[in-house]
């Protein structure tokens, strides 16, 4: 499949590359200029890939209250807020960020790679509730425009107010109308644009044309590595909860969402493994799949692994055992036979200095 | 990064290395092709001197930020150098990969594998296809 940019992509000389059943472009110039230029200015990340599902009707809540870990129940109209979309066991089917758009109409963000799935499990579990889920990801393109600059540049250029961090406006863009999110996935102020298909492209220039530096999904990867944001599929699966993942702190057990009962029991009782983010000291760059190791024992295994541009060194997130996933712990990566020391260290690996 | 550039004075290898042989030495990279496929190169990943490398088998990894690659010895031979400036500036392999961006130098075991090897012609049919 092809995003409405993909000629822009193309005319741009990105290299392609195949993503979820998608053709993406994973770098421009280059994943190191692409992510400091969302670090020190602006980037944007063509995201229509990303899946998008409304649900609306009067049980809405009730029924996002059942399938959502986080209590939705807190979310205001205009409001934004993440969670885990759990199975029986309390593994983790898709992260993802539910938007309220009006008073009983919601809209819930997937991942490329999920969206199918998600869709069946969502409209399967709201049967029981009064309310209506709805496949709408052929209705937008999405655009992530990220860095410390892209707020003030998007006013200008788009002459748009644009949501606080972790809400949602609906401005005319293109003359259409559009989503403007608070949120991103870099570590850094931004938004995402959820516009209509049809002007994705005359804003895409525009943005361009503003100073806006095209980022791909090296960079994407990048960045949310370096503030240790899970990835589904790497981070996060079906066979881990969110407890071990680091993220109870979008779980409301309270709310008896769709494994709620697993997951508190995670909690109460601790994980087996739990991730973590650590740093390669000295030469090595970690990749998935690598072992973690102390001494002659495997500890655990990388999720994700990359050289990271903002701290200059090879750093990831790994699961390793629990009692051993202290901050400070001292390790090593078998990096393809080649024992890399490395320390446990805390989150966000990146911090921006204010 | 510049311009894609092969020059004819280099011994070629399909898997995009590129030799410079001076008697019974040669030194060796990777090619401009090799490079832009890769990325911005981050780590070099050197042989020690003294080891012995064998044609058509990788002898030494570079890494871009996305991926990890073996370098394919173009030829047999002895690790006699490797190029220390790439440790603090792997870079230099995107900015100029026949001169700074050098990867070893080696001495021939068997200087007659070099009849092998693509000329520069022919390294860009391969390109073509």
């Amino acid at each position: 499949m092809r995003t409405p940019l993909y000629e822009q992509h193309l005319a741009l000389g990105a290299k392609m590359v195949p993503f979820a059943g998608w053709e993406m472009p994973v770098q421009y110039e280059g994943i190191r200029e692409e992510h400091s230029a969302v670090r020190r200015h602006a980037g944007m990340f063509d995201v229509s890939h990303m899946g998008e599902v409304e649900v609306e009707g009067p049980g809405a809540l009730a029924f996002l209250q059942r399938v959502l870990s986080n209590d939705v129940a807190k979310v205001q109209i205009g409001g934004a807020q993440y969670s885990c979309l759990c199975n029986e066991e309390g593994g983790v089917i898709d992260d993802l960020f539910a938007y309220r758009l009006g008073g009983d109409r919601y809209l819930v963000v997937t991942n490329a790679a999920n969206h199918d799935a998600d869709l069946e499990w969502l409209g399967r579990q709201s049967r029981q509730f009064d309310a209506i889920v709805r496949d709408v990801a052929d209705r937008y393109a999405m655009l992530a425009v990220q860095g410390p600059h892209a707020r003030t540049v998007l006013e200008a250029t788009l002459g748009i107010e644009l949501p606080p961090r972790f809400h949602v406006s609906h401005p005319q863009v293109g003359r259409r109308p559009a989503l403007a999110c608070g949120t991103g996935y870099t570590g850094e102020d931004g938004v995402e644009l959820l516009l209509d298909p049809e002007v994705a492209v005359p804003i895409w220039c525009e943005l361009l044309e503003a100073g806006i530096v095209p980022c791909g999904l090296g960079a994407r990867d990048t960045l949310r590595l370096e503030v240790c944001y899970p990835l589904h599929g790497n981070e996060l699966n079906a066979e881990r909860n969110p407890i071990e993942a680091g993220l109870g702190w979008c779980c409301k057990e309270g709310t008896g969402f769709i494994g709620s009962e697993a997951v508190a029991r995670a909690r109460a009782e601790g994980t087996a493994e739990k991730l973590v983010a650590f740093e390669i000291e000295g030469q090595g760059i970690p990749r998935e799949g690598n072992l973690v190791m102390q001494g002659d024992e495997q500890i655990g295994e990388v999720t994700s692994g990359t050289y990271a541009p903002s701290l200059e060194l090879g750093a990831g997130m790994a699961y390793v055992r629990a009692e051993l996933a202290e901050v400070g712990t001292e390790v090593e990566i078998d990096v393809r036979g080649k024992r890399r020391p490395a320390r446990i260290a805390s989150k966000p690996l990146y911090a921006k200095r204010s | 990064m510049a311009d894609a550039t092969y020059p004819d004075d280099l011994r070629y290898h399909e898997e995009h290395d590129w030799a410079r042989i001076e008697g019974d030495q040669a030194t060796l990279g990777i090619t401009w092709y090799a490079q832009d496929s890769l990325g911005e190169v981050v780590f070099f990943d050197p042989p020690e001197v003294g080891t012995a490398i064998q044609k058509d088998s990788s002898y030494a990894e570079v890494e871009s930020v996305k991926a990890v690659s073996d370098v394919i010895a173009p030829l047999s031979g002895e690790i006699v150098e490797v190029n220390d400036v790439l440790q603090d500036s792997p870079e230099k392999v995107n900015e100029d990969p026949y001169g700074e961006g050098w990867l070893v130098k080696v001495r021939l075991t068997s200087p007659e594998e070099a009849e092998t090897l693509l000329g520069v012609e022919e390294y860009r049919k391969l390109l073509d296809n």
